[in-house]
């Protein structure tokens, strides 16, 4: 089976529509970023991660109403609280609430999140504890509150086994909710669901996550970001200039600084939080879309040895056909892996299979569209400045070709 | 040609049993459950996966200098007591350079003195004489190797903490992106407000000597009313902890110097005081509980001195006020109530594993519940599975027979790639299984380029044989530049990442580095023993 076979495409022929097409998506995004930029300061929608603040997953045993819980959190002082539904297939009933960095208080971190619990736990029944709260009640304070009542007349250590299968109980329900502590019958044993109901009682929901970062952290963070991305393009152009030469590493480089500004024009656009992991996925892109590019440029090196007579233009159309094969099927392999990612990866990793998603297009189509055109362009150019005696800056030139290739 | 394929064979045979072992290393059971311990114990499931909390602290540092200072303030006082040198004033008269002491009112002819003397005994000092008065301050390699000391010895004594509660696998190192700062990762923990208050609980426990007897002031205003503070003694509050109606912040005068430092704790365990409620008692360090004793003989309630009272201080909070009985030598108790069974064992830890020299402050924090945790195992295996199906079937439908080596060639590279992560021990995380995920759609990449490649040989009328010689050598150079540029991201992510970040870093490193060997040694291997078996001029399947 063959989906490519002797293309002859004229891809240099395109290059106004590539540049076009690039342009559209570049200044879109730029455009979303800088409105964004005047209205709130930020350039990109960035997670609690980089800008620090609070917030909290939360899944409910029920369905509820964003506007039902920002007017129990409002109602208990976090105006500002920010409440989302979490969009996505297994995430039915789960609410995502962010407090910005004023609300998160750096003397007392988790100020915050414990606000948003004892706001949405309501009317707490005296002296009973909440046996959905994960932070605070695990295996040690269920076996204490059963030690303390001995409802069974055992040791500890039993008691510690029981304890042990009622979070394991709790974790294991849906959303890790338990919907009353009856819900234990037929888990424990009935005279201990007795003894817990006394010491405990359930919240309509539970906390999935947390992420609290303080502002110091925030700019830590930040500033890791932009070095590794920064990094990253250094080494990539460090890389290409050793084994090509100066100008193969700088379209290179173009053409991945292309695709990273459209992943992050996309994220601006649809107003996706930018987190830890999604720089991480950016990273990989760098890498990635960096692989196509080198492929079509092995290939243009190669052709320049073996087509000596004909235009660089021609070498360039000539390789891009030739890879054109593997380069879509390369990139259709991986993003298939990724299209699952982000299909079946769940909640945590929605952002960073985006940015894959997104960036594997992206950088296929730029390894094509950008980076072989630019090659053509600075010969051109060169040739009309008249200094470049040699029609073709020849790579090979350097004597740098293996003799295989 | 047969032998050399034979030896390949072996060699392919042999790493692919090692990095089996390295994946489940001995299983004690070989059933379903018995080989999933068994991975378990050697790739652990990062926190994201388990559950668990993951905090960063920052440690004041300079509140150790600031302690450091202080007694080299009593020391200087002692010195020029002794001298008989008159000086108005010595403090550190600003609170951002704790390591700047400065006397004032200093006789002319004292200075050479004093430089004498803080070049015998203080040797970490150094003398200036500045606008206002002399300066004695802290040489700042000193200052930077005291920080330094401070954090490492934060670490050693968070690790004491987080060991005696039983956490598997906990993370405490120093935080590498911020200065003075310490990481703190805790898998599967669920009390995580007792913990947090237990990794950040000073527990500096100090006897201090009581001046205004055994009876409290009821407020700072009263107790600043009866005059001013004599030197060497503070004011210090009582713990609420302690009994006290209608008065919640009771005040007493104590000496500045404790009796008992923080340092001077040998062993505490919980206990029971008379009245049978829980409480802690401790026992002194030979050297402490002598100077203890000298101490309690000197001051008790059978001598006419009025201050043979005792307090009991926990981080600078006065938890119980004695008078002495008779001469203690190396025992004492926390008691006056207010614990738990729970609380006085936990304060009872705090003391054995020693104080911190510094307190703590939490920069941030991130919890993920067990149920989430749970469930991103369940959706990254479910992506997993997908995403390498998909790839497989593709393989086989677009490549025939040459698909078949492929997938043999991308299953033997997650083997290793496992059996790497077995080996290290390394921690997997979900970041981490999207790496194993892109891993396959990377890997298959390389076998992509080579197939390809043969396809346009053999399109040029080559003999099958040339044709795959052909293909793996010209594709060998691109395949190699493709891992370097993804693997120089990936080591940058290692690096400069942290927790989860780094794990996808690590995996697809790994995966990538096992992929130059299945792709290209593996895949050859299997094309030649096929290329073997054909009769000259037979057609390949690809």
């Amino acid at each position: 089976m063959e989906f490519f076979r002797n293309t002859n495409i004229d891809f240099l022929g395109k290059k106004w529509w590539f540049l076009a097409f690039s342009l559209v998506f570049s200044v879109a995004g730029i455009i979303s970023m800088a409105v964004r930029h005047h209205k709130t300061g930020d350039w990109l929608p960035l997670g609690v991660d980089f800008t620090g603040g609070t917030k909290v997953y939360l899944s409910f045993a029920d369905a509820r109403n964003e506007r039902e819980i920002h007017s129990a959190l409002s109602h208990a002082g976090l105006q500002r609280a920010v409440v989302q539904r979490l969009s996505g297939g297994d995430t039915a009933n789960q609410l995502v609430i962010t407090l910005d960095e004023k609300d998160t208080s750096q003397a007392e971190l988790s100020k915050g999140k414990n606000q948003i619990i004892a706001a949405l736990e309501g009317n707490a029944p005296a002296g009973k504890q909440n046996l959905n709260n994960n932070d605070r009640i695990g295996v040690s304070a269920v076996r204490d509150a059963l030690v303390a009542r001995d409802p069974l007349h055992v040791g500890t250590e039993e008691y510690e086994r029981i304890a042990r299968q009622v979070i394991d109980a709790r974790n294991q329900s849906p959303g890790g909710v338990l919907k009353s502590v009856d819900d234990l019958k037929g888990v424990v044993p009935a005279p201990v669901v007795e003894s817990l109901k006394q010491d405990f009682f359930t919240s309509n929901f539970a906390v999935r996550r947390a992420d609290i970062v303080g502002p110091q952290v925030g700019d830590q963070l930040k500033r890791q970001a932009k070095l590794a991305v920064g990094f990253s393009l250094v080494g990539m152009l460090v890389y290409l200039w050793f084994r090509f030469e100066l100008i193969y590493g700088v379209a290179a480089v173009v053409a991945v600084f292309h695709d990273t500004l459209i992943t992050l024009g996309a994220f601006s656009l649809t107003n996706q939080e930018i987190t830890l992991t999604v720089i991480a996925a950016i990273l990989t892109l760098v890498g990635y879309s960096m692989n196509d590019t080198i492929v079509v440029f092995d290939r243009i090196r190669e052709n320049v040895k073996l087509m000596r007579r004909e235009s660089l233009s021609e070498i360039v159309n000539r390789s891009i056909n030739q890879t054109l094969s593997r380069t879509i099927l390369t990139s259709g392999l991986t993003f298939l892996t990724v299209l699952s990612l982000f299909l079946f990866g769940g909640e945590v990793l929605r952002g960073f299979s985006f940015a894959l998603v997104i960036g594997i297009l992206i950088g296929t189509y730029s390894s094509i569209a950008i980076a072989a055109p630019m090659l053509v362009a600075y010969q051109q150019w060169r040739a009309r400045r008249g200094s470049g005696a040699a029609p073709v800056p020849v790579a090979a030139g350097k004597g740098k070709v293996r003799a295989k290739a | 040609m047969q032998r050399t394929l034979l030896i390949k064979t072996v060699v392919i045979i042999v790493v692919l049993l090692v990095f089996v072992f390295g994946i489940f290393g001995k299983p004690d059971k070989f059933s379903g459950d018995g080989l999933k311990q068994a991975v378990l114990n050697r790739i652990h499931l990062g926190l994201d996966l388990k559950g668990g909390m993951h905090l960063i602290l920052q440690v004041m540092v300079d509140e150790a200098i600031g302690s450091e200072t202080d007694r080299a303030i009593e020391q200087l006082k002692d010195e020029m007591g002794k001298q008989g040198i008159t000086y108005t004033d010595i403090s550190k008269p600003d609170p951002e350079h704790a390591e700047k002491i400065v006397i004032k009112g200093l006789p002319i002819d004292a200075g050479p003195k004093l430089r004498a003397y803080v070049g015998d005994y203080l040797r970490q000092y150094s003398v200036t004489s500045g606008p206002d008065g002399w300066i004695v301050s802290m040489n700042p390699s000193e200052a930077a190797s005291l920080k330094e000391q401070t954090v490492d010895k934060s670490i050693e004594a968070i690790r004491n903490r987080v060991d005696t509660l039983g956490v598997t696998e906990p993370l405490i190192q120093r935080n590498g992106m911020g200065k003075e700062q310490i990481l703190v990762q805790l898998p599967g923990v669920d009390d995580l407000e007792r913990v947090k208050g237990i990794i950040q609980s000073t527990a500096r426990l100090e006897i201090h000597q009581v001046f205004n007897g055994g009876a409290p002031f009821p407020n700072e205003q009263v107790a600043l009313a009866q005059g001013p503070i004599p030197p060497g003694q503070v004011l210090m509050h009582a713990s609420p902890i302690m009994g006290n109606e209608g008065t919640p912040d009771q005040v007493y005068l104590v000496s500045k110097i404790p009796v008992v430092g923080g340092t001077d704790i040998l062993d505490a365990r919980p206990s029971t005081d008379e009245q049978g409620r829980p409480d802690v008692s401790f026992n002194l360090t030979a050297a402490a509980g002598q100077k203890f004793a000298a101490f309690t003989s000197a001051h008790n309630e059978n001598l006419p001195d009025p201050n043979h009272y005792l307090a009991v201080v926990l981080d600078n909070k006065i938890r119980e006020v004695a008078s002495i009985r008779q001469t203690i030598r190396d025992r004492g108790s926390i008691s006056g109530g207010g614990f738990t069974d729970q609380s006085a064992g936990d304060l009872a830890m705090l003391l054995r594993s020693g104080a911190l020299p510094a307190s703590l402050h939490y920069l941030s924090e991130s919890t993920v519940g067990p149920s989430l945790g749970a469930d991103s195992i369940r959706s990254g295996v479910k992506a997993a599975i997908a995403g390498m199906l998909a790839v497989l079937v593709f393989m086989l439908i677009y490549y025939r027979g040459a698909g078949v080596n492929a997938n043999v060639a991308l299953i033997l590279n997650l083997i290793i790639l496992l059996g790497f992560m077995g080996f290290f021990g390394a921690t997997l995380t979900l970041p981490g299984i999207a790496g194993v995920i892109l891993t396959v759609g990377m890997g298959v990449d390389s076998n992509v380029l080579i197939f390809e490649r043969i396809r346009e040989e053999l399109r040029h009328n080559k003999a099958p044989a040339a044709a795959v010689d052909q293909g793996f050598g010209r594709a060998w150079i691109t395949i190699v530049d493709t891992h370097v540029t993804t693997i120089v991201s990936a080591l940058i992510l290692i690096f400069v990442g942290s927790g989860p970040v780094s794990g996808f870093g690590l995996t697809l490193t790994f995966g990538l580095l096992a992929n130059l060997f299945t792709a290209v040694f593996v895949s050859r291997v299997i094309f030649d023993a096929v290329l073997n078996r054909k009769q000259r001029g037979q057609a390949l399947s690809i």
